[in-house]
């Protein structure tokens, strides 16, 4: 089922920002501020944009996602609990000992998860594959790869963009979290990767530069991409490092943090659904 | 082993960096967008201007330290094991040990102690990986003072090292005046009952083991491989005349690593059992550490169960 309301899209985003501290917080570890720029790309693919459906996980002509950015599982899991591929009550066992939910996500673990990720620069490269494996099968499906913009700088991904375009994959739509911090601070300071834009489009992209945190912006920038023909896509998202959470947001140090009981409460407080 | 002071190898790492950076003005450090993690910020504090941050491109890290050693640095890159050993194994294998280039590769984060990150993070192939490259010494410290050495003595040695660090924070187990030299295995106790060579994070886990056994009056050995390669081989051969069994203990797949190497010393001498204690060929998986140990029966209770049998 589609949806096409963009206030229902922002509250299921809002959702899966409360479902990201709820697992961060259980689980005492693993990643708010990357998963929280990516809530509302999530929210736009699972509940507008992808051909998917959760009773049947395995389809072989469902679109594809690959979370190349594997940290940010929590934001994942979040969006497949609400999607219906899994009990939401399993999200607090998110990085515990027996739980499916491993820190990274595990394709032979969790229903709806399409590639296991972690190691940065991989996912791309196997989301390029399974592009070229639905046009070999006329499937029509299209694939679609979340990236960070920390994770851009692995020369991989450059490898996985030029066989892109010489494969002409306009069924791949890259989506860049342009939240412009890594771990150890800015992407300028860090990494050096500057003119993102420019970078992709000599490597043959057709690329859309959006406000990663606006519904209708994104809607329009897929639509946008799957009527390129000959040649894949990227958008490129600006975002907010732990949008949604004021102490997080533009914070380098909630990369990989988890709150207090206390920063627990007041991110919850903050998250709260304004019609309640 | 002083159990109340916990430090991790890797805490210890950083730290001498900064007093080997004081010392020695050809050191550089590098690492890939975890400076925080790997504890090298703390020298890029002290000497930003040779410190490289090459941001998330490992690869990219190792072909540059095989550059500046080529020029006379001495670098120290540093990442998680997973993606120093793993993900850029084909760099450090053809531009910095073919060429025999002086780069100290120390990665952290080794071994399922990891923890709650998982599989894709928990580096259990490492010790095999580089123990196969020729020209490479491949280290595993214990604790802070053994660590701290390590870092003195790799600096002086010229030729590629491998050194595995741990997240975990661990136990002091030598005081200062402790003396180590690369490729000689330390003992601890006289034992006869068995022998438990364990390296890294595994140690402190066997002396615990030996305390609990000396209770039940079984006395055994623990032997600290602080190098895997070059191995100790005397050490190995004089402990399988003395000791009654032998185990290898170690936070790694069971294949290529410690167990290994101390085998083809065995096979080759004297044929004898080992029992090899350690990941039984599979990945990880998330959990806190201390739960991981007993899950992968690598913990002190596991470690007394095989001896006892
Ligand atoms: C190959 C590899 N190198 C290093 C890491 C460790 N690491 C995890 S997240 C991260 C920073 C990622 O930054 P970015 O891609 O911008 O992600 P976001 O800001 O969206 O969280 C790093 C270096 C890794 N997982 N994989
Ligand atoms: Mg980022």
């Amino acid at each position: 089922m589609k949806i096409t309301k963009v206030e229902a899209i922002q509250t299921i985003a809002n959702e899966i920002r409360r479902d990201i501290i709820e697992e961060v917080y259980s689980a005492q570890s693993g990643h708010p501020g990357g998963s929280l720029s990516c809530s509302d790309i999530l929210a736009v693919l699972y509940f507008n944009q992808m051909n998917i459906d959760p009773k049947n996980p395995n389809a072989p002509a469902r679109d594809r996602f690959v979370l190349s950015k594997g940290h940010c599982a929590p934001a994942l899991y979040a969006a497949l609990a609400r999607k219906g591929y899994f009990d939401q009550e399993l999200l607090t066992s998110f990085r515990k000992l027996g739980s499916n939910l491993q820190g990274h996500p595990d394709m032979k673990k969790v229903p709806g998860v399409d590639m296991s990720t972690g190691s940065l620069g991989q996912g791309v490269s196997a989301a390029v594959g399974m592009a070229i494996a639905s046009k070999m099968d006329h499937e029509g499906l299209r694939v679609y790869c979340l990236m960070g913009d920390g994770e851009i700088q692995e020369g991989q991904v450059w490898e996985a963009a030029m066989a892109a375009s010489k494969n002409k994959l306009d069924n791949l739509c890259i989506i860049v979290d342009y939240n412009d911090l890594q771990i150890d601070g800015t992407i300028e300071k860090v990494g050096g990767l500057v003119d993102i834009k420019e970078k992709f489009q000599s490597f043959g992209f057709h690329v859309i530069e959006v406000d990663g945190h606006n519904i209708e912006q994104l809607i329009h920038a897929f639509d946008s991409a799957k009527h390129q023909k000959e040649m894949p896509s990227v958008i490129i998202a600006k975002t907010i490092k732990g949008k949604g959470v004021s102490f997080m947001e533009g914070k380098v140090e909630w990369h990989g943090k988890a709150p207090t009981q206390a920063e627990y409460e007041q991110a919850m407080k903050e998250l709260k659904n304004e019609e309640e | 082993m002083n159990i109340e002071k916990k430090i991790a190898t890797r805490q210890s790492f950083g730290e001498a960096l900064v007093e080997l950076g004081k010392e020695n003005t050809q050191v550089v450090v590098l690492t890939a967008d975890l400076a925080g993690a790997t504890k090298t910020n703390l020298f890029a504090k002290e000497f930003p201007n040779r410190f490289i941050n090459v941001g998330i491109a490992e690869q990219n890290m190792m072909g540059i330290a095989a550059g500046l050693a080529s020029c006379g640095k001495i670098p120290f890159a540093s990442t998680f094991a997973m993606f120093a050993a793993g993900r850029a194994y084909e760099q450090i294998r053809n531009s910095i040990a073919y060429p025999n280039l002086n780069v100290k590769i120390c990665a952290t984060h080794a071994g399922i102690t990891v923890g709650e990150d998982g599989a894709t993070h928990q580096m259990l192939e490492d010790l095999s990986l580089m123990r196969t490259i020729p020209n490479m010494t491949v280290m595993c410290t214990s604790d802070d003072t053994q660590t701290k050495w390590a870092i003195k003595e790799m600096a002086k040695y010229n030729g590629p090292v491998y050194l595995r660090l741990a997240r975990v924070a661990t136990p002091v187990i030598y005081d200062e005046n402790q003396s180590f030299s690369i490729g000689k295995m330390i003992q601890i106790g006289e034992g006869t009952d068995a022998t438990l060579f364990a390296t890294g994070v595994m140690v402190p886990e066997a002396l615990k083991a030996q305390e609990v056994l000396k209770q039940e009056g079984i006395d055994v050995r623990v032997v600290d491989v602080h190098t895997i390669k070059p191995i100790d081989k005397e050490m190995i051969l004089k402990c399988a005349k003395e000791t009654k069994k032998l185990i290898s203990i170690e936070d790694h797949n069971i294949i290529g690593g410690l167990g290994s190497a101390i085998s083809e010393v065995l096979t080759e001498n004297i044929p004898c059992q080992l029992i090899r204690m350690g990941i039984q060929d599979s990945f990880g998986r998330s959990g806190k550490a201390e739960d991981l140990l007993k899950y992968y029966q690598i913990d002190c209770q596991a470690i007394c169960k095989a001896v006892r049998q």
